[in-house]
């Protein structure tokens, strides 16, 4: 799993520092709920995520809630203590891990504490992660009841094979008939795949995206397989038991896809995330809200172990491991082990590195002189649109989102 | 048992023939220090609470490698029966590349240990200096060091060493510098077998230069044996190959710490110290006399230090060019044989072409650079230096790849070497094998004892400084050890190989290779370098070429995927200093053309692939 970044202490009480006033009122306010559980570890995951048997004593699936739920509370305290105005939550996420480890009536719980704490906006974004394998019809009518309104599905490959070299358990047939579930309770769907897993031919990927737009979602992710040190797969990969990733091939399968849902009707909205029409809501209306608030640099606290936060130019990361962070939660303390509070130019880079990556753009009145030199060179290498350019946006083209990070150094300065 | 001397004989006022001066010439790893300080330790000179490991290495790298670049002259009492004698040890660099430097030593001697490795044998640079020593009509006391070792087998290797000097194998001594065994014996040796100086003690005073040392507090301190006359304080000497005239402020002996005395008489050794600040105004070989009523005769064999390779050093950082050209002048101060001129890279920038004694000079100079001064420097190919004759009969000498004429060539020729080779004998073929696949003509080959042979072979001084030493050892299994000194040159069919990025020439990467090996050498960087230049956003061919004949061809695919698909549950912090990276390691690239080149790729493709541990 990666390493926590190099930062700061962070206090025991939490609080902010008065800097992160400034513009709160424009800001809006997102939960993260990180759910640390799985019934096994993927070989490619660096989530932070356990099974039974790698937790502590006195850290069990069964108790997690109410952690959560501390810390939710001393979120609620923590951001008023410091001077922040009440704001209703914009969005609330729970991923993992596999949040549907617990029980249906538990995330509905959590919300419920979440909704008393900080109230919610008017149309909220509520999105569960959900294995498509465990969760079950009722389950799904739980969670719409309780409030939630989304659910992702991690299908990651329609190809049984592809599913084998990343250690899914799942049955791909079992995906469809769960999307039509969280239909029928009313939620709306989005499916995660991954492309690039070694052995995975440009048909399977093909069968893949296929398969997922067949299923009819209103939203879909497709992230390329990222192995990082420290996992199984890595280790396999040194050891040249699993091909090694080939860049060249996840580029054809990033525009195969893009591709695909294009004609299907979707739009990229971000790098890595698509949305149609459906359900009665414009594709615009059926962006991850959520997602989004990352990207434009919003406000969220990130409840549970290793979960990070995001305040006003503040960011906190907490303590990694169930047990350390329980321990804290309970004693009433930041379960956050470290925090940066980031300058302005720190800011500015944040910026352009995120809104780059969005079809809505990164204005160009944000870029110094030095940077805007860039962008005519940017537009004839065909990595950021013309037209967008000439109306004041770096917008990228599809080349260039493949070519994001490399446009975004010639951005920073 | 002799005891310590009890009245020391007094530096100036010493009889000649209670002088014995004597230097201990041994391979690298055969114990040469560790003997030293025994003897320092046996006279009293060192207590054995002073005792510093290897007393005589003062610099780091030195001590670290367990090399003698610097030699120095210890002035030890010893008395045999009754007597108090004065032995000088004068210390010996032990590698090839400072053959001149050895000579000068063992010109300050009458007498010299030829200690070898009891578990090892002779080695190929010994031996080259057991004949300089011959030559120089040296009495020569064989001995065996690291007789304690369990590997060691002193009956097969006194053999050898009788043989080879026309000696008993019973008086071929046993010591050991580990336990102290035998180190009395070998004192009272010297004090037997090496003849006393003679010299002319109311003659005009000349003394000859073996060392020349640069001291931050004093100076240069230079180390003089006195063949004629005498020096005494405040004297004002000239330095005979330029005239030039100083102050003698200080003169002594080293006994181990420099003690200054009334002065040097005949056949002594020590110090002197002028004031002057750059070790070039008192060179190795010049002859010290009065100036006034001094001698009119030099002493014979002095020489001006020859630059034999040479390599462009250039600063990673361009900013660094001022402080490298400091560190080099400062450096100078201390080796007269260290000899550059600023150059020009189109890649690499701002740097100096340096000229070294051998590779081991620059290995050395390199890395007190980098040490001594904190300075990242990435180091050319070495090249040695070529006579070109033009069609039109206009001659130049060529010591840098990129400086090798474009217009017709009628001739090119390249310096060549005399090189020994020793080695079990069970590996001639493979190293007639190798010498033959560097242009190498076999010259003799004699068998020193049952199992060991000497090959004589002339080879060319580039094939040499490429990768010679290094294929050596790896194919003999570390057995054969190598000597080498210039011989001459001779015509050759050179031709220079370029390599071009996206068209565009790396001057840092040109050659000068034979005809023979241009493919080899254009398939072996064009491959090094598709592996370690980075995709960019274009495609990159990487060409090898001879003036315009492409000879080979690599391509660089374009990178069509740089970006993360993910963050981290909203791990912004981790992507941003991912990017923070990336974006300095992007200041780090040498622009050729549009392609950036990252530092690490010339580094690597310019060193071979096991540089680490070479040449010792």
């Amino acid at each position: 799993m990666p390493s926590l970044p190099d930062g700061d202490p962070a206090p025991a009480d939490g609080l902010l520092p008065p800097s992160v006033l400034a513009g709160a009122e424009d800001r809006a306010l997102s939960l993260y709920v990180h759910v640390p559980f799985c019934s096994v570890r993927c070989g490619y995951c660096d989530f932070n995520t356990y099974t039974a048997l790698e937790l502590g004593p006195d850290v069990s699936q069964e108790a997690y809630h109410l952690d959560a739920e501390r810390e939710v509370g001393f979120a609620a305290r923590v951001l008023a203590s410091s001077g922040l105005p009440r704001r209703p939550l914009h969005t609330v996420f729970f991923g993992g891990g596999t949040p549907t480890r617990l029980p249906a009536a538990h995330l509905t719980r959590i919300l419920a504490v979440a909704r008393e704490e900080f109230g919610l906006d008017d149309g909220a974004e509520i999105t569960t992660e959900a294995n498509p394998d465990s969760v079950t019809a009722q389950d799904l009518q739980v969670l719409a009841d309780g409030g939630f309104t989304r659910v992702s599905f991690g299908m990651q490959s329609a190809v049984p094979q592809v599913l084998k070299t990343l250690d899914r358990t799942h049955d791909p047939r079992n995906v469809p008939r769960a999307v039509q579930w969280a239909k029928d309770a009313g939620l709306s769907v989005s499916v995660d795949l991954i492309y690039g897993t070694p052995g995975e031919s440009l048909a399977d990927w093909e069968r893949s995206v296929t398969e997922a737009i067949s299923y009819a979602p209103d939203h879909l992710s497709a992230y390329s397989l990222i192995v990082e040190e420290g996992t199984k797969m890595h280790s396999q990969m040194r050891r040249g038991v699993v091909a090694p990733i080939d860049p060249d091939d996840q580029a054809e399968k990033y525009e195969l896809a893009d591709d695909l849902l294009a004609r299907a009707g979707f739009t990229w909205y971000e790098i890595s995330n698509w949305s149609r029409a459906a359900q009665g809501r414009t594709a615009t209306e059926n962006r991850s809200a959520h997602n989004l608030a990352y990207w434009h640099n919003q406000d969220w606290w990130g409840i549970g172990p290793g979960a990070h936060s995001h305040v006003g130019g503040v960011r906190w990361w907490n303590r990694k491991h169930p047990m350390p962070y329980t321990t804290a939660v309970r004693a009433g303390e930041s379960p956050a082990v470290g925090r940066e509070t980031l300058d302005d130019d720190t800011r500015r880079f944040e910026r352009i590195m995120l809104e780059t990556r969005i079809a809505d753009g990164l204005s160009i009145g944000v870029l110094d002189s030095q940077a805007r030199q860039q962008i005519a060179p940017l537009v004839a290498e065909g990595l950021i649109d013309g037209r967008e350019a000439l109306g004041g946006h770096v917008v990228l083209t599809l080349t260039g989102r493949l070519l994001g990070d490399a446009v975004v150094r010639r951005l920073v300065t | 048992m002799s005891p310590q001397a009890v009245v020391p004989p007094v530096p100036s006022r010493t009889d000649p023939s209670l002088l014995r001066n004597f230097c201990i010439i041994a391979h690298i790893d055969h114990g040469k220090s560790t003997l030293a300080d025994r003897m320092l330790q046996a006279t009293g000179v060192v207590t054995p609470r002073q005792m510093k490991a290897q007393y005589l290495d003062r610099m780091d790298i030195e001590r670290e490698r367990g090399i003698t670049i610097k030699s120095q002259a210890v002035r030890m009492p010893w008395q045999v029966e009754g007597t108090d004698f004065a032995l000088n040890m004068i210390d010996t660099p032990g590698h090839v590349d400072f053959t001149y430097e050895v000579s000068r030593s063992l010109a300050a001697c009458e007498g010299a240990l030829l200690l070898v490795d009891a578990a090892q044998g002779i080695e190929a640079q010994t031996l080259a200096n057991l004949y300089l020593a011959l030559e120089n009509d040296l009495a020569i006391i064989p001995v065996l060091n690291k007789i304690d070792l369990p590997a060691a087998q002193p009956e097969k290797y006194a053999e050898e060493l009788g043989n080879l000097i026309g000696e008993d194998p019973d008086r071929v001594l046993r010591v050991s510098g580990k336990t102290g065994e035998g180190v009395e014996a070998l004192l009272d040796r010297i004090v037997a077998e090496v003849p006393p100086p003679v010299g002319q003690a109311d003659g005009p005073s000349r003394a000859m230069i073996f060392d020349s040392v640069f001291d931050t507090y004093r100076g240069v301190v230079t180390y003089v044996r006195v063949v004629d006359g005498a020096l005494k304080p405040r004297e004002r000497i000239q330095m005979m190959s330029t005239g030039a005239e100083h102050e003698l402020l200080e003169i002594g002996v080293i006994s181990p710490e420099p003690k200054p005395s009334q002065g040097l008489g005949v056949g002594e050794v020590g110090y002197l110290i002028t004031g002057v600040k750059d070790v070039r105004q008192s060179r190795v070989g010049d002859t010290v006399t009065a100036a006034s009523k001094g001698a009119t005769e030099e002493l014979g064999g002095y020489e001006d230090p020859k630059p034999m390779v040479f390599s462009g050093l250039f600063p990673i950082d361009g900013s660094d060019y001022p402080a490298l050209r400091d560190a080099l002048e400062k450096l100078q101060l201390n080796d007269a044989a260290l000899v550059w001129e600023p150059e020009t890279s189109s890649a690499l920038g701002f740097g100096f072409r340096c000229g070294f004694l051998g590779l081991l000079h620059l290995e050395i100079t390199r890395e007190r650079l980098e040490r001594e001064f904190d300075l990242a420097l990435i180091s050319t190919a070495p090249s040695v230096s070529y006579d070109v004759t033009l069609e039109d009969n206009t001659e130049t000498v060529v010591t840098n790849p990129s400086e090798f004429p474009e217009g017709r060539i009628k001739e090119i020729r390249e310096p060549m070497v005399s090189a020994t080779v020793l080695a079990p004998s069970e590996f001639v073929g493979t190293i007639m094998e190798l010498c033959q696949s560097k242009r190498g003509q076999m010259g003799g080959m004699d068998y020193l004892s049952e199992d060991r042979v000497e090959l004589r072979y002339r080879l060319p001084l580039a094939e040499i400084v490429l990768d010679f030493f290094d294929q050596l050892k790896s194919r003999t299994k570390g057995y054969a050890s190598l000597d080498w000194k210039a011989d001459g040159d001779q015509a050759a069919d050179l031709v220079k190989v370029d390599l071009l990025l996206q068209g565009e020439r790396v001057d840092a990467f040109s050659a000068i290779t034979h005809k023979d090996k241009a493919y080899s050498y254009g398939v072996m960087m064009a491959g090094k370098l598709k592996d370690l230049i980075p995709r960019q956003q274009f495609e990159v061919p990487i060409q090898a070429a001879i003036g315009s004949r492409i000879i080979a061809r690599e391509n660089i695919r374009a990178m069509r995927k740089d970006v993360l698909s993910k963050c981290y549950g909203g791990d912004i912090s981790r992507k941003r200093k991912l990017l923070e990276k990336q974006k300095e390691g992007k200041k780090r690239m040498k622009m050729v053309g549009r392609v950036e080149v990252p530092q690490e790729a010339f580094v690597a493709a310019l060193s071979s692939d096991d540089s680490a541990d070479k040449k010792k």
